[in-house]
């Protein structure tokens, strides 16, 4: 991506504390994301993922330390870093009395865009809810409500995204439709971080990934760097057995095409 | 803030706008209410049930003087509709805080304040929809006035500042709930606190310690002061307590609310 010189990280976190009470949620976290990337947060319930998103959002406060998200500190500039952000929590962030298309103008209304319904429309087509544009986003299965929340992320292109685990709590065929969306970001030239649990989730999307363990990233690189900290690999002859993925969507025989030439 | 590498965000993107961004807020959070139709019946049902119990049932027992009776018990009966009314505030709300929408909001380049003033607005608009099915249903019953159009101006008035003042406590009770039960259950003691002030019975039929009570609580005065009005009399100095009242509480209770919403997005 980079056509020009060293490009400024579009995010920069440094030294960033934060603890509730007796809780040090955040011991001092250093992290930079290069424009136009995918990183991946990678760390087990209650590392701190979470927390460290909510501070680059501007929806919490650090204690200590520094983090700027496209060039604007997230504690003396927050309308601007809102402004070049675009935050899909945990939970599916949809209003689920308004239509899926209602859901889109919304958004594309609060960020004082023109021609609302039509950015609606595209967004609705390029994530396969056109036709259900017009029901209740309560009405959705939990795969079209991630793909509706990701698609109002998306509304005003902003430059920089957090996805906050956006595929938890989604069957299979759901995550690997994400997992598509999130590849399309980037090859936009969006920035994206994004959290996970998921070993594999990372190890599919993401081109460097930041392990977050006990309240510091431990580890911090593309997935061969995190491999080579490992011993050399020895040889071994294992007979190949199908993973139950595998099964699954040889039964089902529904596996979209782009994620079997995934990286 | 444009990059070459990143994709220049659309024009007229990042400033927020208070007006146009509580406009939108807002016409998202009457589509509740419009989608819910319930909502607002449910909101006049009690109200209407109480009304016609009084009434028909337990007014005749109730002496009021000459004024019917009727017209006697409707302003405390409007007041009660607006204390059911606002509950729907913090409910709406909390469901808001619990699923990720409000982040969602807080996020974005908005106008913050926005989203609280919308459900605010909203509520001001569902609780005259169920306010004006009250005096239908009243004017049914055979409720008559020969108020004024500057009186029933001052009647509008007053409910729409109480109406303003209640929900704004909605808001603190909708911001501070933990559970969906606990951010309706606010409203319950202020439903009942027109039962023990002038709304149904005359307070000099209560007990000393009761009617002294009921004589220095906000609703006495705004009860009163409605009821004058409706009857053509001279409202007096109740008015100027009535929206003393009103003033002090949406005073405290918005104060109360921001403060609450500040240490919520820190």
């Amino acid at each position: 991506m980079s056509t020009l010189a060293p490009a400024r990280p579009a995010i920069s976190v440094r030294g960033v504390v934060k603890s509730y009470d007796d809780l040090h949620v955040l011991r001092g976290v250093d992290l930079d994301v290069e424009q136009g990337s995918i990183v991946a947060l990678l760390g087990s319930n209650g590392a701190g993922k979470t927390t460290l998103v909510r501070i680059l959002s501007t929806l919490l406060r650090s204690d200590e330390g520094t983090a700027a998200v496209a060039g604007f500190d997230v504690a003396t500039q927050g309308a601007d870093v809102r402004g070049a952000i675009s935050l899909t929590g945990q939970f599916a962030a949809v209003d689920e009395i308004l239509t899926g298309r209602e859901n889109l103008v919304l958004v594309a209304r609060l960020r004082h865009l023109a021609s609302p319904g039509d950015i609606a429309d595209e967004l609705l087509a390029r994530f396969s809810l056109t036709e259900a544009g017009s029901r209740r986003a309560g009405t959705y299965s939990g795969g079209m409500r991630r793909r509706l929340d990701i698609a109002m992320s998306l509304v005003g292109r902003p430059p920089v995204i957090f996805l906050d685990e956006p595929t938890t709590g989604l069957d299979p065929q759901a995550r690997v439709e994400v997992w598509d969306a999130v590849r399309e970001l980037a090859a936009a030239g969006t920035t994206v971080l994004l959290t996970t649990q998921y070993l594999d989730e990372a190890e599919q999307l993401a081109d460097r990934i930041a392990i977050l363990h006990e309240g510091r990233i431990i580890a911090d690189g593309t997935l061969a760097e995190l491999k080579a900290l490992l011993p050399a690999p020895t040889v071994e002859y294992v007979e190949k057995q199908p993973s139950l993925e595998d099964v699954f969507f040889a039964i089902v025989g529904d596996r979209t095409t782009t994620t079997e030439d995934a990286r | 803030m444009t990059t070459l590498t990143a994709p220049a965000p659309a024009p007229g993107t990042s400033r927020p706008r208070f007006w146009s961004d509580t406009a939108a807020l807002t016409g998202r959070s009457l589509q509740h209410v419009t989608r819910s139709v319930d909502t607002i019946v449910t909101t006049a049902v009690t109200p209407v049930a109480i009304m016609l119990l009084f009434v028909y049932v337990l007014g005749g027992a109730i002496d009021t003087g000459d004024v019917p009776y009727l017209t006697y018990m409707l302003p405390g009966i409007l007041l009660i509709t607006i204390a059911s009314g606002v509950a729907y505030t913090s409910y709406r709300l909390f469901l808001d805080l619990q699923g990720g929408i409000f982040e969602r909001f807080q996020s974005m380049p908005i106008a913050r304040s926005g989203v609280l003033w919308s459900h605010v607005l909203t509520s001001l608009v569902a609780n005259a929809v169920s306010l004006a099915v009250v005096l239908a249903v009243a004017l049914v019953m055979g409720f008559r006035t020969g108020a004024d159009v500057g009186s029933w101006l001052a009647v509008v008035g007053i409910l729409a500042l109480f109406t303003l003042a209640l929900t704004w406590l909605a808001v603190v009770a909708g911001l501070s709930a933990k559970t969906v039960d606990g951010a309706s259950a606010f409203s319950y003691p202020l439903i009942f606190l027109p039962f023990v002030s002038s709304a149904f019975v005359p307070t000099d039929t209560m007990p000393t310690a009761v009617a002294w009570f009921a004589e220095h609580q906000p609703v006495t005065s705004i009860v009163d002061t409605i009821r004058s009005l409706f009857l053509e009399q001279p409202v007096g100095s109740d008015i100027w307590v009535a929206l003393a009242w009103c003033a002090v509480i949406l005073v405290g209770a918005f104060a109360w609310a921001t403060a609450l919403y500040r240490r919520r997005i820190r």
